[in-house]
């Protein structure tokens, strides 16, 4: 049992100087390493900064898919007073936020300009379009089921002649996030791949350098795992360093998007508010970095330090 | 502590450094392996650390057949040798204390132990006074003694030495051989391959001489001198 002890001890201990002593030797050389945990940064920052955007549309995204219109074709015989009447009974509903009325000869105007049926219309002579009614739910109202409600309610409605949602677009907008949401994955996995190799040059080069260490500790007695020890944590310290590097561009990045936002969104009048990094985000950033700086160094060394054998 | 039965050694290039070695040293001697170069003389002390295996015979150290020491069990069995080098190879990023350090940090001594123990083989070596030192700043001599602490620090059964004062003056080869024997007498086995033959014949200890990878002197195991 105490001998089980005393080599525990001695794991630790040995863990303990090879994480401080790495540590050290990256402080040691400062530009240089700093030049390295930079790119680490930067490739980490990339995925992570396009992740957030992503979050941040869908943030958006959620609170239109909340407040989905409600189109209502009224009855051709409906004229433009009843039909405005209609839009201010509806107003007085809690379940409706707004009612707004679109007379027929807006319709047209607007049907003319978007359709390029302008000479087919011509033609006509009459209008042919109804008066259109465009409801957004009240806010309180949130379910897609109450929605659902609401919408079988509205078609009950005398006046009206039919009702739709009108979420064509909303959901052209996810398939095109989910475009976009496969494409970070493709890069952050890429980028990945890119951190993987500069650590593991890094490390390389930090073998061949310290070859004369390597065959002397090797003389003295050192097992592969005490030899390999210290490269590892360097690998551990360059994916940490990166990860901190990545968290500070995205937090210096997301600040100077923070006023034009909200100079935006004001102007939307909505209360949007730019998502920044949570605390889970920073800590997945940390350990991707974390992960691919020892997976980096831990195939660098195997491959790397077999070669090198006293002399 | 040490014996050769038999000892051939080919390396891949087919190059025969060593031709039917038989040899045994006390534990507690202390001699000195001679020849010219290419005779086998490192060849020699390299088959004891195991960094080459040799290709037929028997080799026996410390009571450890080395045929039987597998690979992953080499580290462990050096621990029980120290080396000195020609060359001194001291690591120029760190201290002298680090340097000297290296042995105990590998086995894995506490702090404490390791300041303690530094310090006296330091002290033995005559430059504590320099234990902050970079070897760079030190002179031939004293970088080669401060080698002289690292081979020993970790008091090591076997002490091996490749052309120690091959780099140093008569008088500083001489004082090096002298510190070399101190530790003898406390008791380290200490083989040391030089091809100085003057200096090594005033030490008045046994010295094997090997020609072409012969054994040329073969004269009686010598025990506790």
């Amino acid at each position: 049992m105490d001998e089980i002890k005393r080599r525990f001890s001695t794991w630790a201990l040995q863990h303990a100087q090879a994480f401080v002593f790495s540590l050290g030797q990256l402080i040691r050389n400062p530009f240089g390493n700093l030049l390295t945990v930079a790119v680490i940064g930067i490739s980490l920052a990339l995925p992570t900064g396009f992740y957030i955007l992503l979050e941040n549309a869908r943030q958006v995204v959620t609170g239109w898919d909340s407040s989905v219109q409600i189109t209502l074709f009224l009855k051709y015989e409906i004229d433009d007073d009843s039909a405005q009447g209609l839009a201010h009974r509806l107003e007085q509903d809690p379940a409706i936020a707004m009612a707004g009325f679109i007379s027929k000869a807006e319709a047209l105007a607007e049907y003319q300009r978007l359709s390029g049926f302008e000479e087919a219309l011509r033609v006509l002579g009459e209008n042919p379009l109804p008066s259109v009614l465009v409801i957004r739910p009240g806010v309180t109202i949130a379910t897609p089921d109450e929605n659902e409600q609401l919408l079988a309610r509205l078609r009950q409605l005398p006046e009206v002649d039919s009702a739709q949602f009108d979420r064509q677009w909303v959901k052209r907008l996810f398939a095109l996030l989910d475009i976009i949401k496969r494409f970070v994955i493709i890069l952050s996995s890429l980028l990945a791949i890119a951190v993987l190799l500069i650590i593991g040059n890094t490390i390389r080069l930090a073998i061949y350098n310290k070859r004369q260490e390597i065959e002397i500790t090797k003389l003295f007695g050192a097992t592969d795992a005490f030899i390999q020890r210290p490269f590892l944590y360097s690998g551990f310290w360059y994916g940490a360093g990166g990860g901190l590097i990545a968290w500070l561009l995205i937090t210096i990045s997301l600040r100077l998007l923070m006023q034009p936002v909200s100079v935006l969104s004001e102007l939307y009048a909505s209360d949007f508010q730019l998502i920044s990094l949570s605390a889970k985000n920073i800590l997945s950033l940390m350990t991707c970095g974390v992960t691919l700086g020892l997976l980096g160094s831990w195939v660098s060394v195997h491959k790397h330090l077999r070669e090198i054998d006293p002399s | 502590m040490i014996r050769f039965t038999n000892v051939h050694m080919t390396y891949a290039g087919g190059n025969e450094a060593l031709k039917n070695i038989n040899l045994h040293i006390a534990q507690g001697a202390m001699a000195f392996v001679s020849g010219r170069s290419g005779a086998g003389k490192s060849t020699l002390l390299r088959l004891i650390a195991l960094i080459d295996r040799h290709t037929r015979g028997q080799i026996i150290i410390n009571g450890q057949n080395l045929e039987r020491v597998r690979d992953q069990r080499i580290p462990l069995f050096r621990r029980n040798i120290g080396f000195m080098f020609q060359d001194h190879r001291l690591l120029v990023d760190r201290t002298v204390f680090d340097n000297v350090a290296l042995p105990l940090v590998i086995a894995g001594y506490r702090y404490q132990d390791v300041r303690k123990r530094v310090q006296a083989a330091l002290d033995k070596v005559g430059l504590l006074h320099k234990a902050n030192s970079n070897p760079v700043a030190l002179s031939g001599g004293e970088q080669q003694r401060v080698g002289v602490a690292r081979a020993v620090v970790h008091r090591p059964a076997l002490l091996l030495a490749d052309e120690p004062t091959g780099n140093l003056d008569p008088a500083l080869s001489w004082d090096t051989m002298k510190l070399f024997e101190q530790f003898n007498q406390v008791g380290v086995t200490v083989l040391i391959a030089s091809h100085d033959l003057d200096l090594i014949k005033r030490m008045h200890k046994r010295i094997i001489t090997l020609r072409q990878g012969r054994l040329l002197t073969n004269a009686a195991d010598i025990g506790q001198s």
